[in-house]
């Protein structure tokens, strides 16, 4: 053992303070209390084959084949994308499009399976001893399971791994901050799972060849706290638990390592350039399951809150069951829900359709009544600063969104647009509720589609240099072509003077193809 | 057949010199100006500006003779760069320029029950957009086409319309919120508290 690693189990972490942030009012005690319940399995289930960051996964069964729970029915494709798997056994209905759960409600490609309520095992993934298992093992065994960051982003969890060999690495910190309000989904598992979540941080510890674990907890979840600080080694790496401060928005990956380790990340650059890789603690429970019991991510917990639930609970679902069933499990909407969103009220995106599924990255399910929301009307900016004062980044929220609403989206660029982490706490904060991060989220958006128009501009170009070489080809091909029938014709004709009248004409040349037959592909 | 062969050769090189002396004495210039904007088009030579290819349009626009915001193609961001270069027009090229800011990116749709197969749309495309064998219904490539009209000029059917590029969930985006004052709609965040 490294006298760091002494230094780490002896020393109680130190905790650096954050700047900016917001103090949003927590609401979690609606689900706090509650233990995670397993919902049934629905009598549908719509597995979308984009869960993740990345590339769409490719379908591997089709209408009316019959599949078993943990079945690989997508396959990941390309570098950044993860394996999808059957989260019951059933028939498959449907390989097609549906509605996806987002605020676009855009179509999204999704396997529809009909369960045949047996819930039977298919294969299982090989086991592993991650006690002697290789790194690399270990790894694929994670790609192999279709495992994704479960925080939200869905970032494919094997891809994430990988990093171990482009940047040296010392800390594994796994991310139990859950910042947003209402959500309580990690807490609940980091008291009732602290065990298996220990095991899986140890696996993924020695996947990365780290020699310390810190697992950050917001001080407002003293029982998870507490729970976890009955471990002090997990499979043989020394485990601290590390309590940071409540405060919106802790559990951003950059934010939390600051927090913890005193290092800022600098900007457009990943943690990992730090030596700190950071993962939710579901996806280190994900992990667990996945090494020690070859079971692949069909199922996560979610909570399901807000006013306008009847009864708030934290239920576990499989990936796929609509979100009017999980509703409808705990009791239904009572009165109106002013809105329905999926994760938090913070960053959480709203849904028009309740009947998209739950996918990977979804960590919660709220309808929000009417007097939780704050519908007010947005009045001018009166230069206060608040929302300078809340940006944990250091930005100026409000000479970004007044360049962006003139238009001016580079110079919005130039003074950090691209920082901006989308947390929502400058409109959270703005007295004259000017919607900021809105603005943010659009600029965004407009200048990607910038980019990749550029990139479409230089392909096309590419494509039309292609045609015009090829047309000069054919036109080349037809030439030679010509003067070789022209050859051909004279030759002929001498043979025929040659040999003289009465004599049989040689039988005529093989006709070639037509010009211009290559032209139709 | 030595007299033959030097008389020849002289001729030969005599009006090769004379040749020569001709295409240095009138050589035309073509302003540097004109290179630069043919780079900056799209190079697809699709003649939906009007003039005879990217090149025509670049002698054109050297000369004053067309508005920046001719290569519909190119859209918003040529025009913004053609400005850059040619700076001509004023207030008018401005003007020109603010009033494709709204366009968006478009894309040709083939109707398939009234695709005959004839393979016209397919001879005429500028970028090998759209795919398809004699016969057959043809289909466009949405990330290759450029939305030039060409195929729709020559469609014996009427087949072709142009529509907006379809919005995936890799291209959304949220819209502008308004700049004005009023209700916020309904958007993601600040929902708490």
């Amino acid at each position: 053992m490294t006298l760091r690693s002494l230094a780490t189990l002896l020393r109680p972490s130190q905790v650096f303070t954050l700047r900016g942030g917001v103090h949003p009012e927590t609401r979690k005690h609606l689900t706090c209390d509650a233990e995670v319940v397993d919902m049934p399995v629905p009598p549908l289930l719509r597995v979308p084959l984009q869960q993740h960051s990345g590339a769409v996964a490719e379908p591997l069964v089709a209408r009316d084949d019959l599949v078993l729970k943990g079945q690989l029915i997508g396959r990941a494709r390309g570098a950044m994308s993860a394996n999808i798997h059957a989260p019951t056994s059933g028939r498959v209905i449907a390989v097609g499009h549906y509605t996806a759960p987002h605020p676009s409600g855009l179509p999204v490609p999704t396997i529809t399976i009909r369960a045949d309520g047996e819930d039977r095992w298919g294969e299982h993934l090989p086991r592993l001893r991650p006690e002697i298992a290789d790194p690399d093992e270990i790894a694929a065994q994670i790609e192999r399971a279709g495992i994704v960051g479960l925080g939200g982003a869905a970032f494919p969890a094997a891809v994430k791994l990988n990093q171990r060999k482009k940047y040296p690495l010392d800390t594994l910190l796994l991310n139990g901050a859950e910042c947003e309000p209402y959500l309580t989904c990690d807490d609940r598992l980091m008291r009732e799972n602290a065990e298996e979540l220990v095991d899986g941080a140890g696996i993924m510890a020695r996947a990365l060849g780290v020699e310390r674990i810190i697992i950050a907890i917001e001080s407002n979840k003293p029982e998870a706290i507490a729970a976890l600080r009955r471990h002090r080694m997990a499979l043989g790496v020394a485990l601290s638990v590390a309590v940071v401060p409540s405060q919106y928005p802790m559990g951003s990956a950059k934010h939390l390592v600051l927090a913890v380790t005193g290092k800022e990340a600098p900007a457009r650059a990943r943690t990992a350039e730090l030596g700190v890789l950071v993962y939710n603690v579901g996806t280190a429970h994900a992990v667990h399951l996945a090494v020690r019991y070859g079971e692949p991510l069909i199922s996560r917990i979610i909570t399901v809150s807000g006013g306008a639930i009847a009864r708030p609970a934290n239920v576990r679902v499989r990936i796929g069951t609509p979100v009017s069933d999980v509703i409808a499990f705990c009791g239904g909407i009572e009165g109106s829900a002013d809105r329905v969103l999926l994760g938090g009220p913070m960053m959480g995106l709203p849904i028009q359709n309740l009947r998209v599924p739950v996918v990977k990255g979804t960590c919660g399910i709220l309808a929000l009544s009417p007097a939780e929301t704050r519908p007010r009307d947005s009045m001018p900016c009166i230069r206060c600063g608040s929302c300078v004062q809340a940006c944990p980044c250091g930005l100026t929220p409000f000479d970004l969104n007044a360049r962006i609403q003139s238009g001016d989206l580079e110079g919005a660029v130039k003074i950090g647009l691209m920082d901006c982490i989308a947390c929502g706490s400058c409109a959270y904060a703005c007295p004259s509720s000017i919607p900021l991060v809105q603005g943010f989220d659009f600029a965004k958006g407009k200048l990607a589609e910038r980019q990749s128009r550029k990139h479409q501009a230089e392909e096309a170009k590419r494509l039309a240099a292609a045609r015009l070489a090829r047309e000069a080809a054919i036109a080349e091909a037809k030439r030679a072509m010509m003067a070789r029938r022209k050859a051909e014709m004279a030759a002929r004709k001498q043979a025929e003077a040659s040999d003289g009248a009465g004599l049989a004409a040689p039988a005529a040349a093989p006709r070639s193809p037509a010009p211009g037959a290559e032209l139709q592909p | 057949m030595i007299a033959a062969a030097t008389s020849m050769t002289a001729l030969g090189l005599g009006l090769g010199l004379l040749l020569g002396i001709a295409a240095r004495r009138f050589h035309v210039e073509t302003p540097p100006v004109v290179d630069e904007i043919e780079a900056v088009l799209p190079g697809t030579n699709c003649g939906a500006c009007g003039f005879p290819g990217c090149r025509g349009l670049a002698e054109a626009l050297a000369e004053g003779a067309a508005p920046v915001s001719a290569c519909t193609p190119g859209g918003r961001d040529v025009a913004l760069q053609l400005a850059g270069i040619v700076d001509a027009g004023g207030g008018a090229s401005d003007l020109a320029i603010g009033a494709m800011a709204e366009t968006e990116a478009l894309v040709a749709f083939i109707f398939e029950d009234h695709c005959t197969g004839c393979g016209k749309c397919f001879k005429r495309c500028p970028t090998d957009a759209i795919v398809g064998a004699a016969k057959q219904i043809h289909t466009v490539v949405m990330d290759a086409c450029i939305g030039c009209d060409a195929c729709i000029e020559v469609c014996p059917t009427e087949a072709i319309v142009t529509r907006s590029k379809p919005r995936t969930l890799s291209n959304w985006y949220w819209d502008k919120p308004p700049a004005g004052f009023g209700q916020i709609p309904q958007a993601r965040t600040g929902g708490a508290a």
